[in-house]
């Protein structure tokens, strides 16, 4: 990885001290430098960012100019904290100058990722002890709730189907379209980025783009102006209520969320196939294997790791599902409902805080073997460097 | 990412025209009809909300979109009226002008704070960095809906632990600052990951020889290493612009649905609630907030494909 650090790969902590005897004298004054080098960042951060802030809260300032305010503070805010830490640390002695400066660099990292995701991470799971006001100790009256109320049930149940079924359709379209579109003679790059297309639109430009797909109007009450309803419609046959059929609802909904991903899964794969060398494509044919033949015993088996991490990618998002579920609306008559979406609705619309973060707890329980999986993965990483 | 070496001669085809690309791979028509009818089918429900985007309230209300092939040079059927309507009166532009404020700032910081973090990850010897580095790869996955209660709580309460506060009461609810460092945090895990990746890669003479110059880290990190990471920084902000540009729930929870505040997204959101049936609204306020993700999209494509296969390959 570096030249200039020999850590042993899988050793998490090297002890370095031994090392490096000149260093450890300062050892008392480095620690109290660096921690102030990692709290000043985030609190110039804010003081820097306030100074120019209460502006942007002004209601009746013209919005071109408070757009520009705040694209120019938050772009430019950034850049100066760096540069002001930096002018900090030149002004240390010397020999405490290098060993505060990595701090520096990591610290307002280090500061976000502990108080955004690492510190919401303890309190939601506390939390999701305690009542609709976050407070108290209801024990594990919330997630009874989570495992016993029928819309809950519903949600895992459906959010169980999302995440088989969106994965495996996804992978399995983009997987085939990418070897198929390897074997275009021309217009493979056109016909790639048309599948990846989906991938700019929000999910709720996708939910409204296939509501007017889905859009039902009962008869006598005009024409179909959904394409689906339309072409029943053109063939005699009368117009169905799509998104209130239930269970197939559902499976209406990942739809959406399919054609949202498979581009994702098409581009991945498809640079895996094309680092599978020609030479053992063409020995296979020589030995007689069908195209299909070929297919399966070489391509698949020598992608196979790029399938796995294609399809729990697709796994995590199909988890952390909302959007679409939450636009489309009506969960609850529809039966559509989904786990994220209930989280959002006991947490924001039922202002239920207990309840969501029990729910939340939930989503996190199931990303953890991902989670171990991801670093596993990585050490393993590391220790080939 | 296209073959470079062509085999001398096909075995069972005819050699091809020169060209990329070798024969083994080559399919016959039935790839190509395949092809094409995946491409049309995925194309269907994009043309269906661009062309009804363009007919008059009446038309749309009363044929489907696709009947306006037939009358394709009839001006009658088209119109920009829908995105007057959309822009002025539902307040579509204020939206779009609060979706950029939300998203350059929120891809820009997290996009610098990963830089340097990755630079220090990969080039820097401070204690303890290895397990920090294990934790933002831990972190990779952690999905966003476990800090949305705290953050909030944060924001409208501020921290208090035994009377002492830890984080005040900023009272950044529905404020752009609010959304930027929501964003920051749950965009930073993977471009620091991402970063780490191609910056650890960077060849270490090129370093090591800044640093006989007598260049300090900061020098070397701008001068040398920022402008040597272009595609990779390039691919992270696209990711990142499109995925906070087209993001709900962040900009639902910590900015709300105010006229005033609200960005694209939730506008759209709020227009299916009030204007559901509203097909010739609905449809342009949905081109509305997809333009400029394509535009971004179409012209950047390539960054973006070589980061997420980087990403994911190696991830």
């Amino acid at each position: 990885m570096t030249t200039t650090v020999e850590q042993p790969p899988i050793a998490p902590e090297p002890e370095r001290e031994p090392q490096q005897p000149p260093k450890a004298r300062h050892t008392l004054g480095m620690v109290a430098l660096r921690v102030v080098g990692a709290l000043v960042v985030p609190i110039a951060a804010f003081v820097v960012l306030w100074a120019t802030f209460d502006f942007l809260r002004d209601a009746d300032a013209n919005r071109f100019v408070l757009v520009g305010v705040a694209i120019a503070v938050g772009v430019g805010g950034v850049f100066f904290l760096y540069w002001a830490m930096n002018w900090v640390v030149n002004w240390l002695p010397e020999r405490y100058r290098e060993g505060v400066r990595p701090y520096v660099f990591v610290g307002p990292a280090l500061v976000i990722l502990a108080v955004f995701l690492i510190y919401p991470v303890i309190n939601t799971i506390v939390l999701s002890f305690g009542d609709r006001r976050g407070q108290g100790f209801v024990g594990l009256d919330n997630y009874e709730f989570v495992f016993t109320d029928e819309s809950m049930r519903r949600a895992i149940r459906n959010t169980l189907g999302w995440i088989v079924i969106v994965p495996v359709v996804a992978t399995t379209i983009g997987l085939a379209f990418a070897t198929l579109a390897d074997r275009l003679r021309r217009g493979e790059a056109v016909a790639k980025s048309l599948i990846f297309l989906p991938m700019a639109i929000s999910f709720v430009g996708a939910a409204v783009t296939w509501s007017l797909i889905y859009s039902f109007r009962p008869e006598g009450f005009g024409t179909n102006i959904g394409l689906l309803n339309g072409i029943k419609q053109g063939l005699g046959m009368s117009p169905t209520p799509w998104l209130q059929e239930k269970p197939w609802n559902n499976l209406l909904l990942m739809v959406i969320m399919i054609w949202l991903q498979v581009g994702f899964a098409m581009v991945v794969l498809s640079a895996a196939i094309k680092s599978i060398p020609d030479e053992i494509i063409e020995a296979a044919r020589i030995d007689g294997a069908s195209e299909l033949q070929v297919f399966r015993r070489i391509i698949v088996p020598s992608i196979a790791p790029t399938i796995a991490v294609v399809a729990t990618y697709m796994v995590i998002n199909a988890l952390k599902v909302f959007d679409i579920v939450f636009v489309i609306g009506n969960a609850e008559t529809n039966e559509t409902e989904v786990i994220a979406e209930r989280m959002i609705r006991n947490f924001f619309i039922l202002d239920n805080d207990g309840r969501g973060a029990a729910i939340a707890v939930v989503l996190f329980l199931a990303v953890i073997p991902v989670m171990i999986w991801n670093i596993r993965r990585f050490r393993e990483q590391e220790a080939l460097r | 990412m296209t073959l470079t070496a062509p085999l001398p001669t096909g075995v069972e085809e005819p050699a091809p025209p020169s060209g990329g690309g070798s024969d083994v791979r080559r399919g016959g028509w039935f790839v190509r009809i395949t092809v094409l009818i995946i491409v049309l089918l995925w194309l269907v429900p994009t043309a269906g909300v661009l062309v009804t985007s363009f007919r008059p309230e009446q038309a749309v209300n009363t044929t489907g979109w696709w009947t306006a092939f037939a009358h394709l040079f009839d001006p009658a059927q088209w119109t920009f009226q829908n995105y007057r309507d959309t822009l002025d009166a539902q307040g579509f532009e204020n939206a779009f002008l609060n979706s950029l404020a939300v998203t350059i700032p929120a891809t820009v910081i997290p996009i610098t704070i990963a830089a340097f973090a990755a630079y220090a990850f990969s080039w820097m010897d401070f204690r303890g960095r290895y397990v920090m580095f294990v934790a933002v790869v831990g972190l990779l996955v952690v999905p966003l809906q476990m800090a949305l209660i705290p953050i909030l709580r944060l924001y409208v309460d501020g921290a208090n632990l035994g009377g002492a506060t830890i984080f005040p009461d900023l009272d950044l609810n529905g404020t752009f600052l609010g959304v930027w460092l929501a964003h920051t945090a749950f965009g930073l895990p993977l471009a620091v990951y991402l970063l780490r990746n191609f910056i650890g890669a960077l060849p270490s003479s090129i370093i090591e020889s800044a640093k006989i110059d007598g260049a300090d880290h900061f020098t070397i990190f701008w001068r040398l290493v920022v402008p040597l990471s272009v595609p990779a920084l390039a691919a992270f902000a696209i990711f990142q612009f499109l995925w906070v540009w087209n993001d709900l729930l962040v900009a639902y929870v910590f900015l709300g649905g105010t006229t005033q505040n609200r960005v694209l997204t939730i506008a759209l959101q709020n227009l299916t609630g009030s204007r559901g049936e509203d097909w010739h609204l609905l449809t342009s306020a949905a081109f509305i907030s997809m333009i400029l993700p394509l535009i971004v999209f179409f012209s950047l494509q390539r960054y973006f494909i070589r980061g997420l296969t980087a990403g994911a390959v190696k991830g």
